[in-house]
């Protein structure tokens, strides 16, 4: 590598985080720690039904008896459970005319999120979750036309107590894993979304998260439910601020696709990942997995992985349904000392199911990527197919990308296909780029968002744009 | 578990008494590793789709001694392969035969003989490799390889030696009740060497056992070593084999491996570039049926620049069998210029056969090209039609695209005769019928 290139990696990954302010607004907080009392505290702070209670504290008793998974390939010291704040919600004092405190809106405002329905044009309804509470749903009335509830968890948790007994933990039961045991336990609020029977959501469903607070953890509880032929969209997108302690992000993704229905789901992930020298940054350990539950319905999961300092992530879907479809599509990017084992689980239940999983993961610095998927066929699974490709790029010789798939077929009338690449930028593209008046940083950013377009394309509009910007904030400049 | 540490102790001056430090030494930190790790179970990642201690019973006979059953290996073994010249030897229940002079020496500087007696004879060669690349902390059956096997093969071949004459290997289990047995082999290539080896396993009778190999072979700077195994035992049998290369400068290795009875198999081969340059190629073929279990593990530790490494294991799989590959390659920090290829393909022939694959890459260093694949399907429905579009009868046409996916790995034997046996025996496995030589008297299923 010349000297060139490596300033220009200097550079460029000096770039910063440019979400990490704090916003200085009352918070309040529950007591530091976690025993049964908290639990009880989130509820009733919460003011939610009885039955709620019981299964938190059923979660949480589960949860003691449970050991932290340390199977991933990631390396962190141990988590302090009793060190964390499990419970802070920003207060808001002064209700103003759009009933959001000013500082909060001027928060999100920063952020780039409309919170004010007049930005019509944006034409994205979005749920704002700051720590522990949803700030404001935009949208809900337009929505509600069309039966469409799309609320925060909580209010649907008071308003909508059928569906949340039917469908709250049925995707990921709280005896999942350690983190959805945890979330379970102290979830204090989410998106809540559900599509009635043939509707199309005419718009995109978008929910953003933020920490704010100190010493807090996030925990946010997402769950979709699609009935018969109905679509929707849905995004997700998240920030922190600059912190030099490392907090803890553990949510829960449910999605249930009934006969005919379609749910896509897109994140761009872009926690606080740490400073240069690995301090601080976010603790990513989520837990998503969606339900094909109809036939021939479809989840489609989309991430761009750009933040946290350790992300442990593996959005799935059980396909159910005969001649359900399920997709993921995942661009994960490590830099300075971040860590990601991300992929994805695909179980096929039902006949004629397909899957298809493309995951493009980039490491740069002392970054390390690993891959980490399962593509499961049962015995009655007849003529399912799944076709997975994985491709890393490296770059710069001290990071590392690894690559772990898990295939298991039980049935002879299946198809499976693996494949998986990992290598440098070739010498040759970046000649052909420089040879043509383009300089090294500019060719790189070139290739590495045409190695990423595969993924990228799948990303609605609004997204797709904010996805190619990180990407070149988080990576350009690392030459390999 | 507690069976076998009872063993050691019971016999603790037998196996200790007659050795130099250095393997007293090494049975005594063996076994204490052992008691430590134990024989792994299904919560051990690596072998989790493999319990293997269902397999090693407790009522099986376990004897420190040869075998007493008296015998003449030419009324039961012999091999037919025409054209087929090799430097033969039979070991029984891992044991050389004591009948026989247990060391050979050859004019050209070769010896083969058994590994207990060459500890006696040459402990300068023996302390230098053996027990050296072996992981005997962290993998129980390793380390109780090296507790408790007390004979095996040592081969040895010496500087410049280029060995036109390949050395067949023949392991037979013969005995009239259930038995475990352990046996223990060395195989060092010298410097600018070349050797080929060949090594089948059978079984005499239909009783049960369980068998736990472990062999190391050195490969030394510039040197070629060509490893055939063939797995022809009867499906009442059950074994873990070991096999641990280390590679020098420039050096080759390759291996095929050859599964077509067995009732439960499970094969670790693992192998470490341990200098720049080195080339390595593994190649495996399991055709499974009925109950079997064969899993196969491969580890291909790349430590220095410029090496390469290839790799493709094929499977075909009937009945209630099932298959089991792991193939991990590891790229160190500094092995800048690395190639690794590695393929697992699986044709699943019936509903209650199951393959799990695990192809793994694990990358430390930006310079390389790695890839892999892992497929799971079934035969051509083109290629089929296309046959049987020509007059040839659906079983016909099956058969001929199986053997024809089957000797993409055959065709990787560098023995001429080896190979067209190798080629008919395939495809008398693809027919049912018993795949052994017409001379053999080795029953197999």
């Amino acid at each position: 590598m010349t000297n060139d290139h490596n300033n220009i990696l200097n550079e460029l990954t000096q770039s910063d985080y440019k979400y990490g302010f704090s916003t200085d607004i009352e918070t309040e907080y529950a007591p530091k720690g976690l025993d049964e009392s908290t639990v009880r505290y989130i509820w009733e702070k919460k003011q939610e039904p009885d039955f709620m209670l019981d299964i938190r504290l059923k979660a949480f008793r589960y949860w003691k008896k449970m050991h932290e998974p340390r199977w991933a390939h990631l390396k962190y010291p141990a988590i302090d459970y009793q060190d964390i704040f499990y419970y802070a919600a920003p207060k808001q004092n002064k209700p103003t005319p759009t009933g959001v405190d000013p500082e909060l809106k001027k928060t999100f405002d920063k952020l780039g999120i409309s919170l004010e329905e007049q930005l019509l044009l944006s034409g994205v309804a979005v749920d704002a979750v700051m720590d522990s509470i949803s700030v404001k749903t935009t949208f809900t009335e337009t929505l509600s036309k069309l039966g469409i509830i799309f609320c925060s968890i909580n209010e649907a948790i008071k308003n909508h107590p059928d569906l949340i007994k039917k469908y709250l933990g049925s995707v990921v039961p709280f005896t999942d894993n350690f983190f959805a045991a945890l979330n379970t336990a102290v979830f204090s609020d989410g998106s809540f979304c559900y599509i009635p029977k043939g509707v199309r959501c005419p718009m995109e469903l978008s929910t953003y998260f933020r920490i704010n607070a100190l010493k807090t953890g996030q925990f946010e509880r997402t769950l979709i439910i699609a009935d018969e032929s109905s679509y929707v969209s849905y995004l997700e997108g998240c920030t922190a601020p600059v912190r030099d302690e490392n907090q803890l992000h553990a949510a829960v993704v449910e999605i249930i696709a009934l006969d005919n229905a379609e749910v896509k789901y897109s994140t761009v992930q872009n926690w606080y990942p740490g400073n240069k020298e690995g301090k601080g940054g976010i603790y990513n350990f989520v837990t998503k997995r969606g339900i094909c539950k109809g036939k021939k319905s479809k989840i489609s999961w989309t991430q761009v992985e750009t933040g946290s300092a350790i992300t442990w992530k593996y959005p799935s879907c059980v396909l159910k349904g005969e001649g359900s479809v399920g997709e993921f599509y995942s661009v994960a990017v490590t830099n300075n000392y971040q860590q990601a084992d991300t992929g994805t689980k695909m179980i096929h239940l039902g006949k004629n199911t397909k899957s298809t999983v493309i995951s493009k993961g980039i490491s740069a610095g002392k970054g390390q990527n690993t891959y980490r998927g399962l593509i499961k066929v049962a015995r009655k699974a007849e003529n399912s197919r799944n076709y997975t490709q994985c491709d890393s790029l490296l770059m710069g010789d001290k990071c590392g990308a690894h690559t772990f798939p898990y295939i298991d077929v039980k049935n002879k009338t299946s198809v499976v296909e693996h494949e998986a690449t990992t290598s440098k930028i070739s010498e040759d593209q970046l000649f052909y780029c420089q040879q043509r008046g383009i300089d090294t940083e500019n060719a790189i950013r070139l290739i590495v968002n045409g190695y990423a377009k595969e993924v990228l394309n799948k990303l609605p509009m609004e997204f797709a744009v904010e996805a190619q910007k990180l990407l070149s904030v988080s990576l350009e400049g690392s030459v390999g | 578990m507690n069976r076998f540490i009872e063993i050691f102790e019971k016999n603790k001056s037998n196996l200790i008494s007659d050795n130099s430090d250095y393997l007293k030494i090494l049975r005594l930190e063996a076994i204490e590793n052992f008691k430590k790790t134990g024989i792994p179970t299904t919560k051990n990642e690596e072998w989790l789709h493999t319990d293997i201690q269902k397999v090693i019973k407790p009522e099986y006979a376990f004897s420190l001694e040869p075998p007493k059953i008296e015998y003449n290996i030419d009324d039961f073994f012999k091999c037919d392969v025409p054209q087929l010249d090799t430097y033969m030897f039979v070991i029984i229940n891992g044991w050389f035969p004591q009948q026989l002079k247990l060391i050979n020496e050859y004019e050209n500087g070769l010896i083969v003989g058994s590994i207990a007696e060459a500890q006696k004879k040459y402990p300068e060669i023996v302390e230098k490799y053996f027990s050296k690349y072996i992981d005997n902390a962290n993998d129980g059956l390793s380390a109780l390889n090296t507790a408790l096997a007390k004979d095996g093969i040592f081969i040895y071949v010496p500087e410049n030696l280029i060995l036109e004459k390949p050395i067949q290997l023949v392991y037979i289990v013969y005995s009239t009740e259930d038995i475990i047995v352990q046996h223990r082999n060395l195989i060092v290539a010298e410097k600018n060497s070349q050797a080929k080896i060949v090594i089948c396993d059978h079984s005499l009778h239909f009783n049960k056992s369980f068998t736990n190999a472990a062999s190391e072979i050195f490969v030394g700077e510039n040197a070629k070593v060509d490893y055939y195994k063939i797995q022809n035992s009867s499906n009442n049998t059950s074994q873990n084999t070991i096999t641990q290369v280390q590679q020098e400068r420039s050096s080759k290795f390759l291996s095929n491996v050859v599964t077509l009875h067995g009732g439960f198999i499970r094969n670790n081969l693992n192998v470490k570039q341990n200098a720049e340059g080195c080339q390595t190629n593994l190649y495996g073929l399991y055709l499974s049926d009925k109950e079997q279990h064969i899993d196969n593990h491969t580890y291909i530790e790349h430590a220095f620049p410029n090496c390469t490494s290839n790799e493709k294991y094929k499977g075909i799989l009937d009945d209630k069998s099932e298959g089991v590959f792991r193939g991990k390659i590891l790229v160190q920090p500094d092995a800048q210029k690395t190639t690794a290829y590695q393929a697992n393909n699986n044709l699943l022939l019936s509903d209650s056969a199951s393959v799990n694959s695990e192809p793994q890459l694990e990358i430390y260093a930006d310079d390389v090209k790695c890839s892999h694949g892992a497929t799971i399907g079934q035969l051509d429905q083109d290629a089929l039609f296309y046959l049987r579009s020509r007059g040839i009868s659906n079983e016909e046409a099956r058969m001929m695209l199986m053997h024809t996916y089957a000797s993409e790995i055959i065709n990787k034997i560098n023995i001429e005769p080896l190979k067209e046996r190798m080629n008919d025996l395939v495809s008398k496995r693809l027919r049912g019928e018993l795949s052994r030589c017409n001379h053999c008297f080795i029953k197999c299923c």
